[in-house]
């Protein structure tokens, strides 16, 4: 947690704090002294932060302050790059996601992740959703798949819309309508935390509000991280905001306090608008 | 203060800081002649003070204008959000106290055997309070100035004792000399309208407050 000086602004910000982890309880995922290195640069310093079910949490920053990078570390996305390490202690429910003997394909299950450009598969709306459930063996037959399918496109808004033609190829869905499919195939393999880097930027407004929406939504049933570059959506959707800078966590607290009365002036620089 | 990256954002904040200061000027003025106006018996001051309420009015409307546009294109944050958040209010309790004085000047004409009141020596001293709150705060707000915001909201104190001391001074009067009622009741008022100036410089010196430090003044009753 970032450093907080004994001003009287601060005494508020630590007040709030500790109110906090009375209302919240135990939280979803807690990471300890988490440092990221990519070869011998290190991304991410000594972060501490907790992700709670019934908040949603928002990463802001500016490019390469080391969000995204940590996002990724939440469900282990680093270790697909080769020279990407990761120190320190990030739990879920208690349980050290990079012990050895954690099966990553479970934690991404667990961990769910949606990107910023819509990917889904080249194949059909059906099998989009499909897909996830039946390699994780939660569906035994036909009926069960279908259940599964149409509960997680319900649940991500776009089942009155696709309904009718979930055989159609799922590239061939609107980029906010793709964007939603993704949001329903991780929702599809009943994950804790759905992790989303920048997930709008791609969108027009119209869907940008139908996913933050959606987000509003899911708030509570799912730990939910976003990754945003649009200060107005991090305060529209989030209750939780943290500003990373440099590889820094500089401020971490509730939104509304982030983006009426920063406690540091490197927070303030940067969401006023006055950063470099 | 760090410069914004987009230079039109501050340009746009200095503008709206330029109204407020205009505004208080005029209201500060305008309390100012109402209150020679009512000693010397000076109508047509009175009236000019009346006709001047007009150009606030004009100013308010244009800080809202100001304000409402930086919202909408600038989506303020932080200390930036709170600046036009005040700014809003600051700009309206500015416009009403221009028009307590303009009340003040509308009734120095109606009153009556004005030598023969007591209280016509202790209005200008309580319209001198008043007025200097509304000085003062209007610089605490140029100067984001906390301490000097928290400062003016302790002389309201002041203002209120006067004002207790003038009502008490004038219901006896009206009680021994029931003739000079009316009149009496246009200086009591008087005497009203500038505790009320009192109170809105408090709630602009809580807004200068809340602006510069993002939390009211908590020692102070609200």
């Amino acid at each position: 947690m970032a450093e907080i000086a004994d001003s009287p602004l601060a005494n508020q910000a630590k007040k709030s704090l500790e109110h906090e982890n009375i209302e919240t309880g135990e939280p979803k995922m807690r990471a300890r002294d988490v440092d990221v290195y990519y070869g011998q640069k290190k991304a991410i310093d000594s972060v501490d932060i907790d992700v709670y079910t019934e908040f949603v949490t928002a990463f802001i920053g500016p490019s390469g302050c080391g969000k995204s990078t940590f996002l990724r570390a939440l469900n282990r996305m680093n270790d697909t790059i080769p020279s990407a390490r990761v120190t320190g202690t990030i739990e879920l429910d208690g349980e050290d996601i990079y012990a050895s003997g954690m099966d990553v394909v479970q934690l991404r299950a667990r961990v769910g992740m949606v990107f910023q450009k819509p990917n889904p598969f080249p194949k059909s709306i059906y099998d989009n959703i499909a897909y996830g459930p039946k390699i994780h063996g939660l569906a035994e037959a036909k009926p069960d798949l279908d259940n599964i399918v149409e509960k997680s496109l319900r649940r991500a808004g776009l089942w009155e819309e696709v309904k009718d033609r979930l055989a159609d190829s799922g590239t061939a869905l609107s980029g906010g309508q793709q964007q939603r499919l993704c949001i329903a195939r991780a929702i599809a393999v009943d994950p804790e935390v759905i992790l989303m880097d920048e997930p709008c930027s791609a969108l027009d407004p119209i869907a940008t509000a139908k996913i933050e929406e959606l987000i509003d939504e899911l708030r509570g049933r799912y730990g939910i991280v976003i990754v945003t570059h649009s200060m107005q959506q991090a305060a529209r959707v989030s209750q939780r905001t943290a500003f990373f800078h440099l590889g820094n966590l500089v401020e971490y607290g509730h939104t509304s306090d982030i983006f009426t009365n920063p406690v540091e002036k490197r927070t303030q620089d940067y969401i006023t608008g006055r950063y470099g | 203060m760090v410069e914004h990256t987009v230079k039109a954002f501050d340009e746009d904040i200095t503008r709206l800081r330029g109204l407020i200061a205009e505004m208080g000027g005029l209201a500060e003025v305008a309390i100012q002649q109402a209150l020679q106006a009512l000693v010397n018996g000076d109508e047509t001051l009175a009236a000019e003070v009346v006709e001047r309420d007009a150009k606030l009015d004009a100013l308010e409307t244009e800080v809202d204008a100001m304000a409402v546009r930086v919202l909408a294109l600038r989506a303020p944050m932080a200390d930036d959000l709170r600046e036009i958040v005040a700014a809003l209010k600051i700009g309206g309790v500015v416009e009403r106290i221009g028009d307590y004085a303009k009340n003040i000047a509308k009734r120095v004409g109606r009153i009556e055997g004005r030598t023969k009141f007591e209280p016509l020596t202790l209005l200008p001293a309580m319209g001198e309070v008043a007025a200097e709150m509304v000085h003062d705060v209007l610089t605490a707000y140029a100067a984001r100035d906390p301490v000097m915001a928290r400062e003016v909201i302790q002389r309201d104190d002041k203002v209120d004792a006067f004002y207790d001391s003038i009502f008490r001074n004038l219901v006896s009067h009206m009680v021994e000399n029931p003739a000079t009622i009316s009149s009496a009741a246009q200086l009591l008022f008087i005497a009203r309208n500038l505790e009320r100036i009192g109170d809105h410089a408090t709630n602009v010196a809580e807004m200068v407050h809340y602006s510069a430090t993002g939390s009211y003044p908590d020692d102070i009753e609200r």
